[in-house]
């Protein structure tokens, strides 16, 4: 593989690269859904179906969709995910993305605006700046990914729940779908209760810094009860909506609720 | 009166004989298959990001990608978890852990690991654990609540929080877990290979005698 610009700061190279090894057996990722390769391995061990895959794979999401529910009923709005010191910050706190950094989308600031669209009051688009005028608070959490390991950082922004308050939303609707810049549309969908969780936030900077390229500028939404998946970068737009729209990791397979 | 009280060793001595009653088979088997389905379903889950240097060839894991084992792992964990807390309730309800499993004496364990390792262990009364078993048995059941309580850790890190606080930290919880399931696959390999060296003990976990 031919020498390339891996560095940046506050990039983990080691990460990076075992994320780029990841990206490899991306087909084998997309055949799950399509082709019903769920009981993989057993089915290889026994020589034979013990199950039809596709009815196994039936019964798998229809457990994940239970799964979503009990989550739901678990999730207590009031219990904050825990806070860390500044020391306590993962250096460099990892990138982490379905493409390369190289890829990951280059959004022109004074181009960039913040759709707001669905059951909200006021419709109208925000600027970066308009964004930056609204009071921001700062959190060092840590940030879980659906792999398994974890990394802390510090978050700073607008907590999500005063901004939909601004914003007039119909805070009784279920979700808030946000969709992204990145490479193939990313999207993803989040519970109102989640919406309205203290800790939810809209977030500009990290580590006191502008939001760099590699974590999501100029906005990401910060969810530390969710998953990393479900902590969106690049974020172009919000809907407030009572429809479930999917997103990009939850279309393929992954738990829609993924509390924490 | 004597002939009731004859009656009465007799059912003893029938109910002696029954070595695995059918609830403890039943639960057995149902922990089997969820136990393998959570291990190699969390091979794969473990191959996203190994915490070793090593990773789980696909042939032994289940799911063909992160996605596809975690919707095993998450579908499988509720026949784990309802079948061990029922085994753990019937189990502390009907006294079969105490009398089955208790006492166990660090000289009777010694006495008994000297006696295995010198192939001169007995297991001609099926019915009643050498100390050995006790320590094993007994282990694997304290195992089995730790890698459900350290993936309960994992899986709602925020909402049990206390849970998590039980291990230290979150990666902490991870490496517990991966642990645990290390235990348990020891466990499987001695445990199997002790069953086929002495089948009348597989046959009690079948038919119960």
């Amino acid at each position: 593989m031919a020498k390339r610009s891996f560095l940046i700061p506050g990039v983990d190279n080691r990460l990076l690269i075992r994320d780029a090894i990841k990206v490899m057996p991306d087909l084998t990722r997309r055949r799950f859904i399509s082709g019903g390769a769920s009981l993989g391995a057993l089915t290889l061990l026994t020589g034979c179906d013990v199950l039809d895959g596709n009815s196994a794979e039936e019964v798998l999401k229809k457990v994940s969709k239970f799964n979503d529910a009990v989550q739901a009923w678990i999730f207590n709005p009031n219990a904050l995910a825990p806070t860390f010191p500044d020391s306590a910050i993962t250096k460099p706190f990892p990138f982490n993305a379905y493409y390369d950094l190289d890829d990951a989308p280059e959004i022109d600031a004074n181009s960039w605006k913040l759709e707001v669209r669905g059951l909200v009051d006021n419709k109208k688009s925000w600027t970066l700046e308009q964004l930056y005028a609204l009071p921001q608070v700062k959190q060092v959490t840590r940030h879980i990914c659906v792999e398994g390991w974890s990394a802390i950082g510090s978050w700073s922004g607008t907590p999500l729940r005063d901004f939909l308050k601004l914003i007039g939303a119909d805070t009784t609707a279920k979700y808030v779908w946000f969709q992204c810049a990145d490479k193939e549309g990313y999207n993803s969908p989040l519970d109102m209760p989640t919406a309205l969780h203290p800790q939810t936030q809209m977030t500009f900077k990290f580590a006191d810094e502008i939001l760099p390229r590699a974590y999501g500028y100029p906005m990401k939404i910060r969810v530390p009860t969710k998953l990393g998946f479900k902590n969106p970068k690049y974020v172009i737009s919000m809907e407030v909506t009572n429809d479930y729209k999917g997103g990009y990791w939850e279309d393929q397979g992954y738990n829609s609720f993924s509390g924490n | 009166m004597s002939s009731v009280a004859a009656t009465d060793s007799q059912a003893g001595r029938a109910r002696a004989e029954l070595i695995q009653p059918a609830w403890v088979r039943a639960m057995h088997w149902i922990n089997a298959v969820a136990m393998i389905l959570m291990i190699m379903s969390g091979w794969q889950i473990y191959n996203a990001s190994p915490l070793f240097d090593f990773h789980f060839d696909r042939s032994i894991t289940l799911g063909g990608w992160l996605g596809g084992a975690l919707l095993w792992h998450f579908a499988a964990m509720w026949l784990l978890m309802i079948n061990g807390f029922a085994y753990l309730a019937v189990g502390l309800a009907t006294g079969r852990f105490r009398s089955k499993l208790l006492p166990i004496t660090l000289s009777g364990v010694i006495c008994d690991i000297k006696a295995a390792l010198t192939f001169t262990l007995s297991h001609d009364d099926p019915t009643k654990y050498n100390y050995v078993q006790k320590l094993l048995y007994a282990g694997i059941i304290t195992v089995g609540v730790v890698i459900v309580l350290s993936g309960l850790s994992i899986w709602k890190p925020v909402q049990l929080y206390y849970l998590v606080m039980l291990f230290g930290d979150y990666p902490t919880a991870r490496y517990v877990h991966f642990i645990c399931m290390a235990l348990i696959c020891l466990f499987l390999i001695v445990h199997v290979a002790l069953a086929l060296l002495v089948p009348k003990s597989l046959r009690a976990m079948l038919i119960g005698r």
